[in-house]
């Protein structure tokens, strides 16, 4: 006992709840959703979860205003958890972004009219091809999992966004990854091809978790410490070894490119995208590229300020790199999901200009781009969804031939979202560039834009023929038809494609709230 | 400032001595009794399926479940043990969070048993 008399309490980390309540909530959401799988009939799981995500959704969020709107949080933010954890304005706005995103993938994803019985799969572990499988085919059950899945891959996310030091950061990373990649491989059709997906995005990703950590450590090499303040002190001081500090921030910066599917380390983007159920690739297109981002942003900023001018040239480079690697190889594809999934990395490309030019503009421009991108993508692959034929849905561009004469609504809507995702005025994506591209000649890229603003030429063209080819050829006669959507694909479309337009006529609400404050750290 | 590392730098040279030391001498002290087990495929001890005849089995695939499982709680234990040495400096916030802790896992674990990965066939 003398022994024990001796010690001190160790102090437990103050903890700011109400600052934190978001995760807390949607992570305690995502355990009792285990726990209905567990626990409830099949035939009750889906309403169950249903029900409980979008509570989820409504209490994260209130719980977000609450603290946003409270009188003391007027400051520029607070750290919690002994610094590992920063709630600050670009954090908050970027989980209201990642908790509207995934409320638009939670839509997609529920939604069981579009294919009967919903896009993911009952028993995603048997074999494709075998008698069990065919049986499968024809019941109309589905993986009630991704559920807590995706409530647990976006509390990874929202904490990737907050975390203040690399190891909370890798962490969540790993929290967020997770899901991910079993969710791609749960495609009820082509289920090959979506199980291709899941295997590539894991082995890819764990190849991309451990450069990530491997950065890590030698940070920790260079700076004693995990945390992006103790590492931005580091680098003030000319001590310390250099060799150390540009081994460790490239490896970081390659792990955290990855996710965001930027330029040379894109090559699992397409794959992917084109494998996974369509849903599953709207959540991962909208709610990985702002966490990515959101991560990419506070690393850059925080940690690495003040050694920019050493590094700046290589991002400038990937930069290039991504968005002519997604303009050119987009032109290409003759798949309309590996489209998307080239133009995402062309918008990758554009996302990192922003994030490299480390003013204010930039910080609220990129975040404001993240918020426009994030809704035009999940209304673009809630389209993508509908249209359909006898083996699911109908990807090849050469099936999309005279989808104007068959429903020209659809057709409307997603010329509406192609050109945003082009940057035509009056759409989001034209404000998202034009505040990025501004930002960035500020602060002195301007070469960067002229790249940039060639490359948006190139990808416009690949936008522009899916809408010739929608409007000017004659529609197959076997061609795809188009599938009346349930309510939630609806809202999920509808929304996504509201807020491109209104973003796009009306953006300064959103740029102000963008633009509210830095990050604290 | 390397010093403290010495110790290490010998642990790990007595670790490879060690290796090739016994690599080297095994096929000259050891005897040699072949039989059809030695010849399978080895996973710790269970027996792989019939066919084909030698070398070529599997395992079945429950085992995986089981091995899974088995990380699950030993990676849990890995967490117990500190706080148990430690439980009394933690204080009461301590004890929460490692029953959270407990209790995340056992979700976890509720689901394995419910949907049945717990019975061997």
């Amino acid at each position: 006992m003398t022994f024990l008399a001796q010690v001190e309490l160790i102090k437990p980390p103050e903890i700011e709840y109400s600052a934190i309540a978001p995760v807390l909530i949607v992570l305690g959401a995502a355990c009792v959703s285990v726990l209905f799988e567990a626990f409830l009939p099949k035939h009750q799981r889906w309403a169950a979860q249903v029900v409980l995500t979008m509570l989820t959704f409504i209490g994260a969020g209130t719980a977000l205003g609450l603290y946003a709107g409270a009188e003391t949080t007027t400051a520029q933010g607070i750290t919690t958890l002994s610094g590992a954890v920063a709630v600050d304005r670009p954090v908050i706005f970027l989980w209201v972004t990642l908790l509207l995103l995934g409320f638009g993938s939670i839509l997609l994803i529920a939604d069981r009219s579009v294919e009967p019985g919903g896009a993911f799969v009952a028993d995603a572990a048997v074999r494709p091809g075998t008698v069990q499988d065919r049986a499968q085919a024809t019941r109309t059950g589905m993986q009630t999992e991704v559920f807590p899945l995706t409530l647990f891959a976006l509390a990874g996310m929202m904490v990737f966004v907050a975390a203040n030091d690399l190891l909370t950061m890798f962490i969540a990373l790993e929290v967020l990854s997770l899901p991910l990649y079993l969710m791609c491989g749960l495609a009820r059709r082509r289920r090959l091809l979506s199980q291709e997906a899941a295997v590539k995005y894991f082995l890819l990703g764990a190849f991309a978790s451990a450069f990530f950590l491997y950065g890590l450590a030698l940070l920790y090499g260079y700076a004693g410490s995990v945390k992006l303040a103790d590492i931005a002190t580091a680098t003030a001081g000319s001590d310390k070894s250099d060799t150390l500090l540009f081994a460790g921030f490239g490896l970081l910066v390659v792990g955290l490119l990855f996710k965001a599917s930027v330029g040379p380390f894109h090559a699992w983007t397409p794959d992917v995208y084109q494998g996974a159920p369509t849903p599953i690739t709207a959540f991962m297109a909208a709610c990985t590229k702002v966490a990515a981002f959101g991560g990419i942003l506070r690393v850059l900023t925080v940690a690495f300020e003040r050694t920019n001018w050493e590094w700046r040239g290589v991002l400038w480079g990937v930069a290039v790199a991504s968005m002519v690697i997604g303009a050119v190889l987009g032109l290409t594809q003759t798949d309309v999901k590996r489209m998307v999934a080239y133009s995402s990395v062309a918008h990758a490309g554009f996302l990192l200009i922003g994030s490299i030019s480390l003013t204010e503009q930039g910080l609220s421009g990129t975040l404001f781009y993240l918020l426009a991108y994030g809704f035009t993508t999940i209304a673009v692959f809630g389209v993508i969804s509908l249209v359909r034929n006898a083996d699911g849905e109908a990807t090849h561009l050469s099936q999309w031939a005279g989808l104007a004469k068959r429903s020209p609504v659809l057709a409307g809507v997603f010329t509406f979202l192609l050109l945003a995702l082009a940057g035509i005025p009056l759409t989001s994506g034209f404000v998202g560039k034009f505040v990025v591209f501004a930002a960035a000649i500020q602060d002195g890229l301007a070469p960067l834009v002229v790249v940039a603003l060639v490359a948006s030429a190139v990808a416009a063209f690949f936008y522009l023929r899916v809408i010739v080819l929608m409007y000017f050829s004659e529609p197959a006669p076997d061609g795809p038809t188009v599938t009346v959507p349930g309510a939630f694909t609806t809202i999920a479309i509808t929304v996504g494609a509201a807020v491109t337009l209104v973003l796009g006529v009306w953006p300064s609400f959103a740029l102000d709230w963008a633009g509210a404050g830095g990050f604290i750290f | 400032m390397l010093q403290p590392y010495l110790p290490l730098v010998f642990m790990f040279l007595l670790a490879g001595a060690f290796a090739l030391f016994s690599v080297t001498a095994a096929p000259y002290i050891g005897p040699r009794r072949y039989n059809r087990a030695k010849l399978d495929a080895y996973e710790c001890g269970i027996e792989p399926s019939p066919a084909p005849i030698v070398g070529g089995g599997r395992m079945p695939v429950a085992y995986y479940l089981t091995a899974m499982l088995f990380i699950l709680f030993d990676i849990e234990m890995v967490f117990l043990y500190p706080f148990a040495v430690s439980a009394d400096k933690l204080g009461l916030f301590g004890l929460v969070e490692i029953a959270l802790f407990v209790a995340t896992v056992g979700f976890a674990y509720a689901y394995v048993w419910r949907r049945g990965g717990l019975d061997w066939n």
